[in-house]
């Protein structure tokens, strides 16, 4: 079935479009993260323009959080007052975002810029996860209890000036690392159409050292309206957002997020970590090849 | 519009009739291609007739070719390089004038039609297109580029070539048939068609085309680049509502 899409100005497959969400949601579902870090890598390689991928891919993000954010509103394991800040500096980091854009679009690096950012980010997280599922399958099938880490946050926030309380996350710090925090989860957000969950959810643990029950949450409420923020900076500025591929996407996304969250209710939690660690470190390492070996395009053509 | 035409066209047919050249009356299967959502790429047709004076045809059969050509870009060519390992764009170009698209067809393989001059001329065949670069670079550096942009070009349909395709009957009507691809940009397009006899283009016409997108695709076009504000609320209400509304459907389930 194939379908125009004005804005890209190509014809897809509607439905591999909407497999193609399904799989990403259904992932998202299962893990509950945005899987926008699945989403823009796979819309390039179907041949849709960077840009478009990146801006559109955002909103898929914002429509499979959605309803996690709900429950977990409902559940009141989101600390608003955290959320607050980190948004904030999602959507400051949006705009930076945005200039970084139009520089690097400017100078042509702006594909190598986001292999390189996927391959780092992907990587780092993808072995710290691998790491920890192991650890923690190797303490499952001892019976060994790994000793629990000390919740506390890393010295340079301690040393950043003024304090806020943050009470959901049972925290003491100064306003300005989650802002900062957030900022660089909207850069990324701008860049490569991710929602950022990758960062945040380990960050928010081990650098702002934030009770584990409200941290999940919490990331989803700032992906949602930081994702939602950027959707509208990318309508106003690339004008790259493709309605009917966004709609394509949502309707994969959305019935695969339900279908992946029933099936994370019924396997171990270290199994699918462990998992989700091999997805993304098999994402990064094709990025990566896609970075060293000659190109099937040499050329690239810029019209302005 | 049709029966103008002819009447417009009639003192013209007597003139050249009386110059002893011969015309060309050519006309398109479609003057306006509209991009729907199904839209995957059209094929036109293009057809006319040689019209030779007090109808005496010659001897030897001239040839036909036909030229559709898009919107002109000006475009910035870039070119990967391995540095450090990883393949980094580094070397650019500029070119002011590259047609969006760009179709030919002709009755014979093109170097039994015309010779390299001529086809240089009148830019017959990808490799003869006048790009006008802008930038300065050497002329093995443009060349290389310019190589570049055609192979890009024509592997996503956008530079076609179908010598030898275009037929002729009995000496005075042809046809030709070249494909657009889905990936063509909307503009005024024109479809060039040349009489060739014995190398030397002896008649020429040009019909246009104009390429638009039409109902719900313009609109989305039209409503992204005008009302962008409104057009990114809607693109986040949709993906919201629909977030919601699976969420809820499946709480029932």
């Amino acid at each position: 079935m194939d379908l125009y899409l004005p804005i890209a100005n190509l014809s897809v497959n509607a439905l591999v479009i909407i497999a193609l969400g399904g799989v990403v949601g259904l992932l998202s579902g299962m893990f509950g993260v945005g899987g926008g870090f699945l989403t823009t890598p796979l819309l390039i390689f179907y041949g849709i323009p960077p840009t478009v991928a990146a801006a559109s891919a955002a909103s898929q993000v914002t429509g499979a959080s959605v309803s996690g954010v709900v429950t977990h509103l409902s559940r009141g394991t989101v600390d608003v007052r955290m959320g607050g800040v980190l948004i904030g500096g999602g959507v400051l980091g949006a705009g930076i975002g945005v200039l970084l854009f139009r520089l690097l679009q400017a100078i042509g690096q702006i594909d190598t810029v986001i292999g390189i950012l996927y391959v780092l980010m992907l990587g780092g997280i993808g072995l710290l996860m691998a790491k920890e599922s192991i650890q923690a399958l190797v303490a499952l099938k001892t019976g060994k209890h790994i000793q629990a880490r000390k919740r506390r946050h890393h010295p340079l926030v301690a040393a950043l000036p003024m304090r806020w309380r943050f009470y959901r996350s049972g925290l003491y710090i100064s306003p300005l690392a989650p802002l900062l925090l957030g900022m660089a989860t909207g850069i990324l957000t701008m860049l490569l159409g991710v929602g950022g969950g990758f960062i945040l959810v380990p960050a928010m643990l081990y650098l702002l050292g934030m009770t584990t029950q409200s941290v999940v949450g919490t990331s989803l409420f700032q992906i949602l309206f930081v994702t939602m923020a950027t959707t509208m900076m990318h309508a106003m500025t690339t004008k790259a957002v493709d309605l009917v591929l966004a709609m394509l996407l949502l309707i994969g996304s959305v019935t695969g997020a339900q279908v992946g969250t029933r099936i994370s209710m019924t396997v171990r939690p270290e199994y699918l970590r462990i998992l989700l660690a091999a997805i993304v470190l098999l994402v990064a390492a094709r990025m990566a090849l896609g970075l060293g070996f000659r190109p099937d395009e040499i050329y690239t053509v810029e019209v302005r | 519009m049709k029966p103008r035409l002819l009447v417009a066209s009639a003192p013209a047919l007597l003139l050249l009739c009386a110059a002893n050249e011969p015309i060309l009356v050519p006309d398109v299967s479609q003057r306006d291609v509209e991009i729907q959502y199904s839209f995957t790429g059209a094929d036109l047709l293009l057809f006319g007739a040689i019209v030779y004076p007090d109808g005496r045809r010659p001897a030897k059969p001239a040839d036909i070719m036909v030229v559709l050509k898009g919107p002109d870009q000006s475009i910035t060519m870039r070119e990967k390089q391995k540095v450090a390992g990883i393949w980094v764009n580094a070397d650019s170009a500029r070119f002011r004038s590259a047609p969006s698209f760009y179709a030919i067809a002709s009755s014979r393989p093109i170097d039994q039609v015309v010779d390299e001059r001529t086809a240089a001329i009148y830019e017959m065949g990808v490799d003869k297109l006048q790009l006008s670069p802008s930038s300065l670079n050497e002329s093995a550096e443009l060349e290389r580029f310019q190589k570049g942009l055609i192979d890009l070009r024509e592997r996503a349909g956008l530079y076609v070539e179908r010598f030898g395709t275009v037929e002729i009957s009995q000496g005075v009507l042809y046809r030709a048939r070249l494909p657009l691809s889905a990936r063509v940009i909307v503009g005024n397009y024109t479809a060039e068609t040349f009489l060739v006899q014995d190398g030397r283009v002896v008649a020429a016409a040009i019909r246009d085309i104009t390429i638009r997108k039409s109902g719900f695709e313009r609109f989305m076009a039209v409503a992204a680049e005008r009302w962008s504000f409104l057009y990114g609320l809607t693109a986040i209400a949709l993906a919201v509502s629909m977030g919601w509304a699976a969420g809820a459907i499946a709480k029932r389930i």
